[in-house]
């Protein structure tokens, strides 16, 4: 059985994380309302974006003058795994989902021979995954001094991967982080973005553009920039992700800090209580003696 | 007359989304003017300025790249970095020399025997050393 004094220190300890775990969550809830503003924010560029882009790529698919970013190298050897993740932990489960997901997906492509090269965006992600991928890490992309998420940001992430690509040293490349769905749940997503896909939307009416320079020059223009706008995009939902997790991370813990507390606070008082019995009982039979 | 819905959207955020009369867009081909009944065209943007005309007046932004998006009843323009005018400073505007003229650089090196991209590099230097006549900011040397 703990002494009074420890179980009051105890007390005294629980209470202050119970104070630290409460200012976490309300910063990563206004951190989080921030995020999800930028998100939102970016979406009609990203949604145009792309709505012109499937119009041009389903124009120009199948013909052999398609760029490669559209069409691929016509291998799938070496597989590019861009693990995006955060740079702090205390988020629940948000970073190891990310990292499970893109543990699976390298496991699955080993199997199949294939190779794997891993380039991670976010330090929390790149220490989860080192045991099991630590071989196949090609690079990393330090975010922990941006404040702000911008744009540049995310084309200094697709000027590497697009170099890379120049360079040969992958054929298909898929990006992993969690898509923001609410506060409480976060999908950890694996998105293919070279080659780039699409969605060809079926009612996409059949206006027919006029094209100046030509399909073909705008086509080479704007997909590298569809690299970057996938990878911002992400960036942005990650960011979203990680607050929500965070948040919802540490109202369990706060709340879980209350519990002790009060158990630990009847603990104290019974304890007490049985101090002062126990005196009055030798105080009481010490005077029958008499 | 008949008016077009005129957006401006940057990767960050919405930068205006107006009834417009007619919208001025440096193209990459050369400067158009898009009003109502437009044929469909999608165009790249080069460095310049974009001038929106609407029945309260006219607004200007500067664009650095990107595309725009004409219909007969609007036009979408996606640019890649864009500024209302009036927020362009001459901080901002030195960045943005800077960085064409680092662009610029790093393509020579890169591409010592092929004109293609440092011409398209000179060109973008060019045209943002344009932006300043029009906006009365003058490019550092």
């Amino acid at each position: 059985m703990p002494n009074l004094k420890d179980l009051k220190n105890r007390i005294a300890s629980v209470k202050s994380t119970r104070k630290i775990t409460k200012a976490m969550q309300m910063v990563a809830a206004a951190k989080l309302r921030r995020a999800q503003d930028a998100a939102e924010s970016s979406r009609p560029y990203t949604e145009r974006f792309n709505a012109v882009m499937a119009g041009l790529a389903a124009g120009s698919a199948g013909s052999e003058a398609a760029p490669k970013l559209l069409s691929g190298t016509g291998s799938d050897q070496v597989q590019l795994l861009i693990v995006m993740t955060a740079e702090r932990g205390l988020c629940g489960g948000f970073n190891g989902n990310i990292a499970k997901l893109a543990k699976a997906h390298a496991a699955k492509l080993l199997a199949e021979g294939k190779t794997v090269k891993v380039l991670t965006v976010g330090k929390k992600g790149r220490d989860a995954i080192k045991r099991d991928l630590g071989d196949h890490f090609v690079g990393h992309v330090d975010l922990s001094a941006v404040k702000r998420l911008g744009y540049a940001d995310a084309q200094g992430i697709a000027k590497d991967v697009l170099a890379r690509f120049d360079g040969e040293e992958f054929d298909v490349a898929t990006i992993f982080f969690a898509r923001f769905e609410n506060v409480v749940t976060q999908h950890p997503t694996a998105q293919q973005i070279i080659p780039a896909k699409f969605e060809t939307t079926e009612d996409a009416e059949a206006t027919l553009y006029d094209y100046e320079p030509s399909e073909e020059e705008i086509l080479a223009d704007l997909l590298p920039r569809g690299v970057a706008t996938a990878i911002f995009s992400a960036l942005l939902e990650n960011a979203a992700s990680e607050q929500g997790a965070r948040m919802s991370a540490m109202d369990n813990a706060t709340r879980n800090a209350g519990e002790m507390i009060d158990k630990l606070t009847i603990q104290y008082n019974r304890s007490r209580q049985a101090v002062i019995t126990n005196e009055l009982i030798e105080i009481i039979s010490g005077a029958e003696a008499l | 007359m008949a008016n077009l819905q005129f957006d401006l959207v940057s990767p960050e955020r919405r930068l205006a989304s107006v009834e417009a009369t007619e919208v001025q867009i440096p193209g990459a081909d050369g400067d158009m003017t898009a009003m109502a009944d437009h044929a469909p065209t999608i165009t790249t943007l080069r460095p310049g300025v974009l001038t929106v005309i609407h029945s309260g007046g006219s607004d200007a932004y500067v664009v650095s790249g990107g595309f725009a998006e004409i219909t007969a009843t609007g036009v979408s323009v996606l640019a890649e970095q864009a500024l209302p005018q009036a927020e362009v400073t001459q901080d901002i505007y030195d960045q943005m020399v800077e960085d064409a003229k680092s662009a610029y650089g790093r393509a020579q090196e890169t591409f010592k025997n092929e004109p293609g991209p440092v011409d398209d590099a000179a060109k973008l230097l060019s045209d943002m050393v344009a932006i300043g006549g029009h906006i009365g900011l003058t490019a550092k040397n």
